[in-house]
């Protein structure tokens, strides 16, 4: 099982709303830009955003004879997405299912589809630390080359919910890369007066906590926002925002890591 | 043949195949056991436990959103507090049913007490006079201990603290779920809604069946304006629907921003598509209001204490707060 990919990302948060699929669509989209092979997997079965925030909401899966075939981004076939939302009918369609159901389409997600050679492939993950986590580290343990990125948001009530999270990668054996902290301040577009809305610091503070590397700070940033929906990337058409350079930085750090691994 | 029930998972076999209970389909299926043995059994006794155990509470209302991090327990924080203040002689209760990630004892300002289990059951944490709490995040032994559970064990919790906490006479129970459309939602519903039922002697424990007879008040919808948010609130809706549980209304979160500096409006969480309101007019269900995005709603949540209690002046959260009270409360009477 994906033997063919060098690194496997997975972008994880105990806490929902904390911008996991921002982060892990705009990662995908810095990684592809900065000239890698990239998938981007959405397991989250019962609210995928991620094609609605690739603008892919009407594509289909294919099946090759090697497997699914990935719908991709762009026509070099750089950025290849796969998605629950792909499968369901209307957009509006609930997926009401209990867990062994999920547990058995995720591992079709993580087994059957072909994403011929890539260099990463992010997971998004729903919020939580139940039957689709369970699954997709039960899958991954034996993986070497997978490691994750935890998403919080500054304020206590969400750090409470990522602790959790870091607990379930440290009892699952999964390393951790280290933390993100988005949504940390509000610049108004007025006065540009930044307002700490959900606080701040806390996902620094956290990393000390939990030693863990602190990957950087995303501000709130409605320009970023409306990239949703548009299948943008934010280090393209916002190149001089603090979103593309904590972006930039973390592919950095991303691309290190493959070269010193392989 | 039409004897497989619609609430079945896909590829049932049907309640009278062969197969019932034996099809790869059946497996983690609630009923898989009694499909199997053959014979049509009893109803589920914690139905009957659960609405013994809920017929003193008058209003049960769901707490939903498709999506996370949207306000879900914080909105149900402020509705306790507010109901609680609005009638001072009636008692209001909050059930955290977010195993996963409970943050009513933080909100709530009641992180690291203690509950108690006795003869008639767990007894809840009292915030305030008529205000009482039970939640998982009493049970867990340090803040970074995690539920590693798969949905049967979490269905398993979830009975028990619908059946075994002793409420005592409640107004209004508020139940605080997790994001999505999945075990903890399915339980909910079916288990709250069957504690209204009186007869309940059928071998399918079907979630639409026992909702007939209307024990849970309604669904309360958490939103927030932008369109990746509202994509997974259609689907919470299109659950509620498919279930037959009945929507309240909507209530959009974080819809402006209002900066504390230059006083100006702002959209922090551009509503690309309209926001909530386009969205409860396509699909026909009632907006209850929108509160704006407030920093200090959030401090509020952090430390514990009451927003209600700090009194900002002039706050909009408390305006829009009121009107979204006066809808719930109509909502819930007009059923009664």
């Amino acid at each position: 099982m994906l033997e063919n990919v060098k690194s496997v990302i997975l972008v994880l948060s105990g806490k929902g709303g904390v911008g996991k699929s921002t982060v892990s669509t705009q990662l995908a989209l810095t990684l592809k830009e900065r000239g890698f092979k990239v998938g981007l997997l959405d397991v989250d079965l019962c609210g995928p955003s991620v094609p609605h925030i690739l603008n892919l909401e009407n594509e289909n899966i294919h099946q090759g004879t090697d497997g699914w075939v990935p719908v991709y981004l762009d026509k070099e076939q750089r950025l290849g997405v796969m998605s629950i939302g792909f499968l369901l009918k209307s957009r509006n369609d609930a997926v009401v299912w209990r867990g062994p159901k999920k547990t058995a389409m995720i591992k079709q997600f993580l087994e059957d589809v072909y994403w011929q050679d890539l260099d990463f492939l992010v997971i998004d993950t729903p919020p939580g630390t139940s039957d689709e986590h369970i699954t997709v580290m039960e899958n991954l343990r034996q993986i070497p080359q997978c490691s994750a990125i935890i998403v919080t948001t500054p304020q206590e009530v969400a750090i409470e919910d990522v602790r959790k999270e870091i607990t379930f990668c440290r009892k699952t054996g999964i390393s951790i890369l280290g933390i993100i902290e988005n949504m940390s301040g509000y610049q108004c577009p007025t006065c540009n007066e930044c307002t700490n809305i959900f606080s701040s610091g806390g996902g620094k503070s956290l990393a000390e906590i939990s030693k863990l590397q602190f990957l950087g700070c995303l501000p709130i940033d409605a320009r970023v926002g409306k990239l949703a929906g548009q299948g943008l990337a934010a280090v393209k058409e916002l190149p001089d925002s603090t979103t593309s350079k904590v972006l930039n930085d973390l592919v950095t750090v991303l691309a290190e890591s493959i070269q010193n691994g392989s | 043949m039409s004897n497989i029930p619609e609430n079945a998972p896909n590829h049932c076999p049907g309640t009278q195949s062969e197969d019932a209970g034996k099809a790869s389909a059946c497996a983690g299926c609630p009923n898989q056991n009694i499909c199997a043995s053959g014979v049509p059994a009893g109803p589920d006794p914690a139905i009957e436990l659960i609405k013994n155990r809920l017929s003193n509470v008058k209003h049960k209302i769901l707490v939903l959103s498709g999506k996370g991090g949207v306000g879900k327990s914080t909105l149900t924080s402020l509705l306790g507090h507010g109901l609680a203040a609005r009638f001072p002689d009636k008692n209001i209760g909050i059930l955290d049913a977010d195993i996963c990630g409970p943050s009513q004892p933080r909100m709530l300002g009641v992180r690291g007490e203690q509950v108690h289990y006795s003869g008639s059951g767990w007894s809840p944490v009292y915030v305030g006079d008529n205000l009482s709490l039970m939640s998982i995040g009493f049970l867990l032994g340090s803040p970074d201990d995690a539920v590693i559970w798969r949905g049967p064990k979490k269905n398993g919790m979830i009975k028990q603290f619908l059946s075994e906490v002793e409420w005592g006479e409640l107004d209004y129970l508020l139940i605080d779920t997790p994001p999505g459309t999945s075990d903890e939602h399915l339980w909910g519903v079916h288990y709250v809604a069957g504690a209204g039922v009186s007869g309940t002697s059928d071998e399918h424990l079907s979630a639409v069946q026992y909702l007939s007879g209307a024990g849970l008040s309604g669904a309360l919808v958490v939103s927030t304006p932008q369109e990746v948010a509202l994509l997974d609130v259609r689907k919470e809706l299109n659950f509620c629907r498919k279930l037959d549980v009945r929507v309240l209304g909507v209530v959009e979160n974080m819809a402006v921003f209002v900066c504390p500096n230059c006083k100006s409006r702002s959209e922090v969480f551009p509503a690309t598509t309209g926001g909530a309101a386009a969205m409860c007019e396509e699909l026909e269900v009632p907006l209850l209001g929108a509160l704006p995005l407030e920093p200090l709603l959030a401090r509020a949540a952090d430390s514990g204490h009451s927003y209600l209690q700090l009194q900002p002046p002039g706050s909009q959260t408390l305006v829009a707060m009121d009107q979204i009270l006066d809808k719930i409360v109509a909502a819930c009477e007009s059923t009664s």
